[in-house]
């Protein structure tokens, strides 16, 4: 059953150069229970889209298209209605757990904010929730008061925190954007446990949004690339990663020298990649890889390419998919 | 909090004692006879005699410096020279006048200040936001003294409703003296509610832009929420600060106003005081002065480790 | 350098802030200035026959309790508040950016030490400083500027500090150390010249707050003396005739509001106009 369509969601900002389309035309759909993975370059419009879906986006920004959640736009939602939903039907974990939660309230009452929003519990009933929730996200009550301040704990512990504000009602929907790049590496993967654990046993759906292809690869089954706001490659994350088409996917993929295996999983420039991702002012006309593509054509530069179908469950938006040859 | 409170009580007596040596210093050892000074040049030497004796300018320095320090503490401030009652009892039935008038001014600057605040940050680039600013440029403009005469010139001269100055005293009943107090509160709290407004919602603001503002959003929590539950209490700490800075500038307010309305508190008094040269008062009121701001100044800081935890100096867990 | 300043100017001119706060600043100096050479009428001439006039095309803005014209007295008492407000802002640099400074570049216990010093000349404000000077020196416009000065220096001194200390962390000042130079060379050298633009900033404000204090000081005689015009004093006497003549409590209040808000104006536009990320931290 399909639990979220994203439509042809293109996203307008105002930068410091004028207004931008920072996210053109995008199209997804997700069941429920599903896990998709978004990857892509810093600032190629991930955030973005997530924050689409929370409808968080900058109060002078544009939208158009529709994300549809079960059967409401949300896009179309007055704010009442979108509070309701917020933390309610989807909950968002964010990327900076040492400046995402209020400094001057105590852990329990951020964590018991969103259950008393949106939760019909008494006190005892409320209390029983918090505690239930800190005990999942590993910050057993008895060492971690609920009276503690942010400040005194560490990122990852906060980062738990966050997580627990997020599942508080039961999402049907958990948005992860970029849960772990704050924290340090040995943390990073208890985390992402966490997060997998959760997502698994509750059967929410869940977006991990990460630059780390080796987390997409571990947590998701379906995965979607993006570049400066669109995406290039989508399909089911196995097939994705054993065939990869799109030469920017390639690019990202070589610039991790060793996928997979947990221990590298530092944050790498994509040094296989010429070139730098454009402003957004300066796209190209075409599509915006063709400066830094192997395999540009005249073709590439003029015209933007549409979908390819692959297969039922994998596409890729390029003239000149990579074959076998190309990766050796 | 217990350590922090510790170092800050520590702090605040030394600064307390470091301000009666810089008072005591400028007032009793600069002018180098302070009974030359209240006598003026014409005194005859028996006069200056007597009064150095009375005063007991002619003990060592060092002890005329620690007995002022220790009746400080017992509140026994000598006599004055030009009143000839206890300093003490003179302070004292001057700040029955000052006390209420600046407690009623800071209490209504805040209670203007604050919503206008809010009001300009929740309409941020739209014309309340606009007019709450006119307002505060304003009102930082003119001084109050100023507007003190414009509000008489309104009201006592023109319209003829309120009296143009003086004190009904505390035996007329609450009415009488609200109503003398009336206009020097109007006068101090205005030009003084502007600065505060305008720290107000530039502090809301910046707090808005937060990352945990998001948060509390993605919660679910809708635009009222946010600005009352979550982003006001961060918003008061640089207003707080403020606050206590603004304190200074209300006392030297009081004491401009209370001449404007012929107001007998601390501010007439010293007044009187410095022209009629009695040194013995113009000391102690400038130590209560001073110390009243120090202590402000302690308040605000005990005030922020109650507004924000991070201040406290507790256990890391 | 002019380059510099033609670009400041160049941004300012699409500043309103910056541009009606510049006028009136600017036209109050000019008025001040022109004081050196002309006024309507000289200010001593005492003509009792011509007390208390309404404004008439003799005597633009009326006249005053001895049959003074005020608009001579405004104009003169321009130059009065620019002198103090000016010599104040130079004692507040002199002393306070100095200390600044020092507190960035030594850390430790110096730093401690000028902040303890900032704190607790911040509880004298300047009404206290010259209710104590008056006390024993006796009241003078010298008074107001060392009381107002006074004040100044923690707020300088603060600004400098907050301002170096950031500096101090760039890059380009590590290159300085590593090549050897010492906290004193670098302090001037490098430091100063970067947080030049914060200090003008504050100087304005500065120069509005001075201004205020000024007249508050002479208001309640505390200083300028007679026969020197003062914006406070004139004020002070328009109070004793208020009954009578209200309209002479209204020149110089106008005039000090004016002026105050035409430089809080330009404050504030020079201070998005130099750098926009610059905000106050007051
Ligand atoms: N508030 C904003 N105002 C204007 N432009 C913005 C804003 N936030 C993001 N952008 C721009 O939108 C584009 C997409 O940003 P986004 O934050 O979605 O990137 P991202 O993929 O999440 O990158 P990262 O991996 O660094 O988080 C970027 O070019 C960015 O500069
Ligand atoms: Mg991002």
């Amino acid at each position: 059953m399909t639990l979220l369509q994203v439509k042809d969601l293109s996203v307008t900002l105002i930068t410091a150069q004028g207004p931008q389309e920072v996210i053109s035309n995008i199209n997804f759909s997700m069941d429920a229970g599903d896990k998709l993975g978004i990857v892509g370059e810093s600032g190629c419009g991930k955030s973005i889209s997530a924050l689409a879906m929370m409808s968080l986006l900058p109060p002078d920004s544009q939208t158009s298209g529709k994300i549809i959640l079960e059967d409401q736009d949300i896009l179309s939602l007055n704010s009442t209605q979108i509070c309701s939903i917020r933390g309610n039907r989807i909950g968002m974990i964010f990327q900076e757990p040492m400046t995402a939660l209020n400094p001057v309230k105590k852990i329990g009452a951020q964590v018991s904010e969103s259950i008393d929003l949106h939760m019909n519990l008494n006190r005892k009933q409320t209390l029983e929730r918090v505690t239930e929730l800190m005990d999942k996200v590993g910050l057993a009550v008895s060492r971690f008061p609920l009276n503690l301040y942010p400040h005194q704990l560490s990122g990852g512990q906060r980062q738990r925190v966050m997580i627990a504000m997020a599942i508080a009602c039961n999402p049907k929907i958990l948005i992860a954007d970029e849960p772990t790049t704050a924290l340090d590496v040995t943390v990073q993967e208890q985390i992402l446990d966490l997060i997998r654990d959760l997502a698994d046993s509750s059967g929410m759906a869940l977006i991990m949004i990460s630059h780390d292809l080796g987390v997409i690869a571990q947590t998701t089954q379906n995965v979607m690339v993006m570049y400066t706001g669109n995406i290039v490659e989508m399909g089911r994350t196995v097939d994705v990663f054993q065939n990869m088409l799109h030469p920017y996917t390639y690019g990202l993929f070589s610039a991790i020298p060793h996928a997979g295996s947990s221990a590298q999983k530092k944050r790498k420039r994509l040094s296989c990649i010429p070139g730098q991702v454009p402003e957004l002012h300066l796209r190209p006309q075409g599509c915006n890889f063709a400066d830094r593509c192997s395999k540009v054509s005249h073709k590439c530069k003029a015209i933007e390419p549409a979908a390819t179908k692959i297969s039922d469950q994998h596409q890729v938006w390029c003239y000149h998919p990579l074959t076998q040859e190309d990766k050796k | 909090m217990r350590i922090f409170l510790a170092k800050r009580v520590f702090t605040l007596v030394l600064t307390l004692l470091v301000a009666t040596l810089v008072v005591f210093v400028v007032l009793e050892i600069l002018p180098g006879d302070p009974a030359a000074v209240m006598l003026g040049i014409n005194a005859e030497a028996d006069t200056l005699n007597a009064l150095r004796e009375e005063l007991g300018l002619n003990r060592p320095v060092l002890i005329r410096y620690i007995d002022w320090v220790s009746d400080l503490f017992t509140g026994d401030l000598g006599i004055s020279y030009t009143y000839d009652v206890p300093v003490s009892e003179l302070i004292l039935s001057r700040i029955t006048v000052s006390f209420p008038l600046a407690l009623l001014a800071i209490t209504l600057s805040t209670l203007i200040a604050i919503p206008l605040g809010i009001i300009a940050a929740s309409n941020h680039n739209k014309p309340m936001d606009f007019l709450v600013m006119s307002f505060s440029q304003i009102g930082i403009a003119i001084p109050n003294f100023w507007f003190a005469m414009l509000l008489t010139i309104l009201f006592s001269v023109t319209l003829r409703i309120l009296p143009a100055g003086g004190f009904a005293g505390w035996d007329a009943g609450i009415g009488p003296v609200l109503k003398s107090l009336l206009l020097p509160t109007i006068a101090l709290a205005l030009p003084q509610s502007a600065i505060l407004a305008r720290v107000t919602r530039s502090a809301l603001l910046e707090v808005l832009k937060e990352d945990f503002i998001r948060t509390a959003r993605a919660k679910g929590v809708n635009n009222q929420g946010t600005l009352w539950k979550h982003a006001l209490r961060n918003a008061l700490i640089p207003v707080v600060t403020i606050m206590g800075l603004q304190f200074s500038f209300l006392l030297a307010g009081t004491i401009i106003i209370e001449n404007v309305f012929y107001l007998p508190g601390i501010g007439r008094l010293i007044f009187q005081a410095i022209s009629q040269r009695d040194l013995i008062v113009v000391k102690n009121l400038v130590i209560l002065l001073a110390g009243a701001v120090i202590m402000i100044n302690f308040v605000v800081d005990v005030l922020y480790a109650v507004i924000d935890p991070r201040l406290r100096g507790d256990k890391d867990v | 350098m002019f380059r510099k300043l033609a670009e400041v100017f160049g941004h300012g001119l699409k500043n309103r802030s910056f541009v009606i706060g510049g006028i009136i600043s600017l036209l109050f100096f000019l008025v001040a200035f022109l004081s050196y050479f002309w006024t309507p009428y000289p200010v001593e001439d005492i003509n009792i026959a011509e007390r208390l006039l309404k404004p008439s095309t003799k005597y633009l803005l009326g006249t005053d309790h001895f049959g003074r014209d005020i608009l001579s007295m405004l104009i003169k008492g321009a130059r009065n508040s620019v002198i103090v407000a000016f010599v104040a802002i130079g004692i507040g640099l002199g002393c306070g950016v100095p200390l600044g400074l020092t507190a960035a570049a030594k850390k430790g216990w110096v730093n401690e030490l000028i902040m303890r010093f900032n704190d607790f000349t911040f509880a004298f404000p300047s009404l206290i400083s010259a209710i104590m000077i008056t006390a024993i020196l006796g009241p003078g416009s010298i008074n107001s500027i060392i009381a107002i000065g006074i004040f100044n220096i923690p707020v300088f001194a603060r600004v400098a500090r907050g301002a170096a200390l950031s500096i101090w962390k760039r890059e380009f000042i590590l290159a300085a150390r590593s090549a050897g130079k010492g906290q004193f060379k670098i302090s001037v050298e490098h430091i100063l010249p970067n947080i030049s633009s914060m200090l003008i900033v504050q100087a304005t404000i500065q120069f509005a707050l001075g201004i205020l204090a000024e007249a508050g000081l002479s208001y309640l005689g505390l200083g300028t003396q007679p026969p020197m015009p003062s914006w406070g004093k004139m004020l002070n006497e328009a109070h004793t005739f208020m009954h009578f003549a209200p309209q002479l409590a209204i020149y110089p209040g106008a005039a000090i509001a004016l002026t105050v808000m035409g430089l809080n104006l330009f404050g504030d536009g020079l201070r998005d106009v130099l750098d926009p990320k610059l905000r106050r931290s007051r």
